[in-house]
C-alpha cells in the first residue's frame, strides 16, 4: 500500500525546509503529529499483507473509513481549487502591492500544505486521492485585482462554510482533529481578506450562503459548496 | 484517562454545587425516569458515568468560561483603553458583542442538556489595558488561545449538534484572530494548521486572568 506520501513529504529536505520555514518549527511539528496521528490506525495492517488483514482493512473502511475519505477528497478537491487559484494569481503579476503579494503568496502555499497532508492522509486510511481538478480562473484574473481579491476571499469563505459544515460527518476523531485544524486556517484567510475588501470581519454583502452574519458561522453543504465552485471548473 | 487529561477538576466542580457529579448525574436521571418510566432510568446512569466527568457539558462549561473571560475582556477594553482609532474602537465593541453572544449560547445549551452553568470567574487583566499596544497583544493572545481550545475539545465532543455549535463558534474565533492579527501587523494565519490544545494548557495559558 503506497501510505509513505507524508513520510516522503517529512523526508524530503526541500519540501520540509519550506513547510518549517513557512510554520515555524513547532508548528510543523504539531501539525505533522495531527496528521501522522490521523493515520496512526493502520500502520500495523500495512506491514501484514494476509488476506486476513485485508479484510480486517476493508471491515474498517465499512466502519466509516469510506465515509472519511468520501469528505477528505471533497476537501482536497477545494484545496487544490485554492492552491492553484493562488499560484495563477501570482503568477499573473497583478498584485503589484507587497503586502497584499505576501499574503496572496502565504495563502497560497498554506493551500499548498493543505494539499499534500490531504492527499496523504487519504492515502494512509487506504484511500485514492482525487486529482487536481482542470480549472479556468483566467478569466477572472483577467476582470483586475479587484475581483481576484473577492474570488479570493468568496473561496476562502466558502472553504469554511464547507469544513464546518462536513465537520459533523466526519467519524474518526484524529481525521476530525486535522479538519478542524485546517477549518479555522480557512477561516482566518476569509477573514483577512475580508478585511483588505473592506466587507467587515464577518464578510457581509459577499458571496451569499457563506459569511458568517453575527457571531456564528454557518455550515454549507457538499452540494452547494460544488455548485458555488462550478464556475471555475473548465 | 483522555477525560482526567483534558477535564480540569476546577472546571468539572463548577456545574456541580455542593454535590458530587454522580449525585447530581443520579439526580438528572431519576428525572429523566420520571418522565420516561423507570426502566429507562438505569441504562442512562451507567453510560452517563461511564463519561467520567468529561462529557459534553464539562467541554461547553469550559468553552463557557472562556467566553467570559474574552467578552469582559473586551468589555473593560471598550471602557478603559486609549489610543484606539475608531475602527479600533469598533472592532473591540464587535468583538466584545459576539463574545457576549458567544456567552449566552453556551449557557442556554449547557441548561438544554441538563446541566448548569459554569459561573463567570472574577477576572484581573493586570496591565493589558494600559494602552493600545498591550490591550492588542492581550486580545492576540486570547483569540489565538480560543482557537486552540475548540479545536482540541472538538473531537472530544459526542453530540454532533455540540460539536456544530462549536464549530460555528471557533470559526468566529479564528476570523477575530486574525483581524487582532493583522492591526498588528502580524500573519493573521501564520500556520498551516492550527494547533489543537488541550484544556490544561488552555487553563494554565489563562490562569494569569483568574483573579
Amino acid at each position: 500500500m503506497t501510505d509513505s506520501a507524508l513520510r516522503e513529504l517529512a523526508d524530503d529536505p526541500s519540501s520540509r525546509k519550506r513547510f518549517f520555514k513557512m510554520m515555524g518549527g513547532a508548528g510543523a511539528v504539531s501539525a505533522f503529529g495531527v496528521l501522522l496521528a490521523a493515520c496512526g490506525d493502520d500502520d500495523k495492517k500495512d506491514t501484514a499483507s494476509t488476506p486476513a488483514a485485508a479484510d480486517d482493512d476493508a471491515k474498517q473502511k465499512d466502519d466509516g473509513a469510506k465515509g472519511d475519505i468520501a469528505i477528505l477528497n471533497y476537501a482536497l478537491t477545494l484545496e487544490f481549487l485554492e492552491a492553484e487559484f493562488y499560484a495563477k494569481v501570482i503568477d499573473s503579476g497583478i498584485v503589484k502591492d507587497k503586502k497584499v503579494a505576501a499574503i496572496a503568496t502565504k495563502f497560497g502555499e498554506t493551500e499548498q500544505e493543505h494539499v499534500d497532508a490531504l492527499k496523504a492522509t487519504i492515502k494512509k486510511l487506504g484511500g485514492k486521492p482525487v486529482s487536481a481538478p482542470k480549472t479556468k480562473f483566467e478569466e477572472t484574473i483577467d476582470k483586475g485585482l479587484m475581483t481576484v481579491l473577492e474570488t479570493a476571499a468568496d473561496v476562502e469563505n466558502l472553504g469554511a462554510a464547507a469544513y464546518l459544515g462536513a465537520a459533523g460527518r466526519i467519524k474518526n476523531k484524529d481525521v476530525l482533529a486535522a479538519a478542524l485544524s485546517i477549518h479555522s486556517v480557512e477561516a482566518r484567510h476569509a477573514a483577512a481578506l475580508n478585511q483588505l475588501l473592506g466587507r467587515g470581519f464577518g464578510g457581509k454583502g459577499g458571496l451569499k450562503g457563506t459569511l458568517p452574519d453575527g457571531a456564528f458561522a454557518k455550515g454549507m453543504d457538499e452540494a452547494s459548496v460544488l455548485a458555488a465552485v462550478k464556475p471555475f471548473l473548465a | 484517562m483522555a477525560s482526567s487529561r483534558l477535564v480540569a477538576p476546577e472546571l468539572a466542580t463548577i456545574d456541580i454545587k455542593g454535590t458530587t457529579r454522580e449525585a447530581f448525574l443520579i439526580r438528572a436521571t431519576l428525572a429523566a425516569g420520571a418522565t420516561y418510566g423507570a426502566l429507562s432510568a438505569t441504562p442512562y446512569i451507567t453510560k452517563a458515568l461511564a463519561q467520567d466527568g468529561g462529557g459534553d457539558v464539562d467541554i461547553l462549561n469550559f468553552a463557557l468560561t472562556l467566553e467570559y473571560l474574552e467578552a469582559e475582556f473586551y468589555t473593560r477594553a471598550v471602557a478603559q483603553v486609549k489610543g484606539l482609532s475608531g475602527d479600533e474602537m469598533k472592532l473591540a465593541k464587535e468583538l466584545r458583542d459576539n463574545e457576549d453572544e458567544h456567552v449566552d449560547a453556551l449557557a442556554a445549551t449547557v441548561k438544554k442538556l441538563g446541566g448548569t452553568p459554569a459561573k463567570k470567574p472574577s477576572l484581573d487583566f493586570g496591565a493589558a489595558f494600559a494602552n493600545r499596544t498591550s490591550f492588542l497583544k492581550t486580545a492576540n493572545t486570547l483569540e489565538d488561545a480560543g482557537v486552540s481550545a475548540y479545536n482540541g475539545a472538538g473531537p472530544l465532543i459526542k453530540s454532533v449538534d455540540v460539536l456544530a455549535a462549536a464549530g460555528s463558534i471557533v470559526q468566529i474565533e479564528a476570523r477575530h484572530a486574525a483581524l487582532i492579527r493583522l492591526i498588528r501587523s502580524k500573519p493573521p494565519a501564520p500556520l498551516a494548521f492550527d494547533k489543537p490544545a488541550t484544556m490544561d494548557a488552555i487553563l494554565a495559558k489563562i490562569k494569569p486572568f483568574i483573579g
